[in-house]
């Protein structure tokens, strides 16, 4: 880990940046700073940029114009820090593979091509297997696994590539509540033992009673790194007035959960 | 069946079963993982361009084969990155021009082109010495190539975007698959016909897929049935006085009807 190179600087620093797909638009003059150890949530309407926000951190979609800095490197540089999540739908679930061989894709790099896998990769796999309460399942195939089960075999993955920021698409997104409440424990887990989490979600109600900070996307990007989510910022974001729904609720029902989990 | 043994040709066609099905099973688990069944498709049938020019120029057709299966397979491949849309009209369009291709270079070659139709229908029993060495040749990259890179193929046919942020180079093992796909369908041309070669590159690792939970048992299983489906379909062939390809191919769908079956009433299997 590169915690004492970068330990004053932010993890992700994103300035003036414009981003989209040829002349269509998506991220409007973006600024954004991810300090360590946050645990930020993302959210805004469908098509608001979010997915796309993530593919410019990780260097797969390039800005139009503006900045962007991952660990003070370039995003296809600094990526290798970051632990991504991907949106549960990009998977084929009948892809035949167990849950040990896809968490063990997290020790893969660029750089270690010819490399067999060693016995610290295997430790870090067992332990973020352990973490994500699946050490039991390792054996078992990926498709025999719950929508749940399956999302922390992700999240284990992301893990085991030991990221300071991790990046996780809508993870509860085709999940049942339990396996929802299960994973937001977890993160929350995994951020207290120093993991920086960007969560991207269009549940707002969930996401305000883990997260650390909220910020509104649509196009533009509505952050002021604390937790209130101001009635600005949602009607901002979702272009239509927003009423929430009990007087002062943004402090009240933020800061109700901040110390119970 | 002694008898059918003592037969150079049929010594030649047992060795070549062996050699194709081990890239068979492994090439074509890769194939069947990745989705990439159309293109290969597509591979097999430009090369038969490749061929009708070998025979124009009075070449090898193998070098024909060869050289358009793997031109084929860079554009195809190239097509499919790179097309965000209508990539599967692209490959369609080329299988056919390919195809024509072949025909029209027959047509303008003066004399016998019996053994053009072995291109197209397969002909395991008029495999030579020369062909088996291009086998093993191939053979040999094929498992080299695939055990190198094992993880990262793995790590690329699951989740290609993971791969990349990881920084594995995705679009140079792309490359090598696809070329390796190249090299798989000209041998496979020689045993079964470019016309049914999709068959015997995707059935094998189907019927694996339907069982098996790793990818490595799956390529095992895949060259396995492989070799099951070449020898039995031939020696079905030799009784019943067919063409081997076709038996090969036909034997190859029954058994894949019947695994079909078997894992649908499997309690046990993987679903």
């Amino acid at each position: 880990m590169l915690d004492h190179i970068h330990k004053n600087n932010y993890l992700v620093e994103i300035n003036q940046l414009n981003a989209g797909y040829n002349h269509d638009i998506v991220l409007s003059d973006i600024n954004l700073t991810i300090n360590p150890n946050d645990f930020i949530g993302l959210i805004g309407p469908n098509g608001g940029g979010k997915t796309t926000l993530l593919k410019v951190v990780l260097g797969l979609l390039a800005p139009q114009s503006g900045t962007i800095r991952v660990m003070g490197q370039s995003p296809q540089e600094g990526r290798r820090h970051i632990g991504y999540v991907p949106q549960f739908t990009v998977f084929d679930h009948d892809f035949p593979i167990t849950v040990e061989e896809v968490v063990k894709m997290g020790r893969l790099s660029g750089k270690r091509l010819f490399q067999s896998f060693t016995k610290e990769d295997h430790d870090i796999v067992q332990e973020k297997l352990a973490w994500v309460d699946l050490l039991e399942h390792k054996d078992r195939a990926l498709r025999e696994l719950s929508g749940g089960q399956r999302q922390r075999v992700y999240i284990a993955r992301a893990l085991a590539t030991e990221p300071e920021l991790l990046l996780l698409d809508e993870p509860t997104i085709s999940v049942d509540y339990d396996s929802r409440t299960k994973i937001y424990d977890l993160l929350h887990m995994i951020n207290q033992r120093g993991v920086t989490i960007l969560l991207v979600s269009h549940d707002l109600n969930v996401i305000s009673i883990y997260v650390k900070s909220v910020a509104c996307l649509n196009r533009d990007l509505h952050y002021h790194g604390e937790k209130e989510i101001t009635k600005e910022m949602l009607q901002a974001t979702y272009r239509c007035p927003v009423e929430l729904i009990a007087h002062g609720l943004p402090h009240r029902v933020l800061a109700e959960h901040k110390e119970g989990r | 069946m002694a008898e059918l043994l003592s037969y150079g040709f049929m010594q030649n066609a047992l060795i070549a079963a062996v050699l194709v099905s081990l890239a068979a099973g492994v090439i074509g688990t890769l194939v069947v993982l990745k989705r990439m069944v159309f293109i290969s498709g597509g591979v097999a049938h430009t090369a038969y361009g490749g061929v009708g020019l070998a025979f124009y120029l009075g070449v090898n057709p193998v070098l024909g084969a060869v050289t358009f299966s793997l031109l084929a397979s860079f554009l195809m491949g190239y097509i499919q990155r790179q097309t965000r849309q209508r990539q599967d009209t692209l490959i369609g369009v080329m299988w056919a021009i390919g195809m024509a291709i072949g025909i029209i270079f027959a047509d303008m070659t003066p004399g016998y082109k019996a053994d053009l139709m072995s291109y197209l229908f397969g002909s395991i029993l008029a495999v030579t010495k020369t062909d088996l060495w291009l086998m093993l040749g191939v053979d040999i990259l094929v498992i080299a190539l695939v055990a190198v890179f094992y993880k990262e193929l793995q790590a690329t046919a699951f989740d290609e975007t993971f791969a990349r942020v990881r920084n594995l180079p995705v679009d140079l093992l792309y490359l090598i698959l696809i070329a390796l796909i190249g090299l798989a369908v000209v041998m496979l041309m020689r045993v079964v016909g470019l016309i049914m070669i999709i068959a015997l590159l995707t059935v094998p690792a189907a019927i694996g897929t339907l069982f098996l939970k790793n990818m490595r048992h799956i390529m095992w299983l895949a060259t396995g049935l492989s070799l099951v489906f070449t020898i039995g379909g031939l020696v079905i062939s030799y009784f019943f006085n067919l063409t081997s390809g076709a038996t090969i191919i036909l034997f190859s769908g029954v058994v894949y009807l019947i695994a079909l079956v078997v894992h649908r009433f499997c309690q046990r299997c993987p679903k």
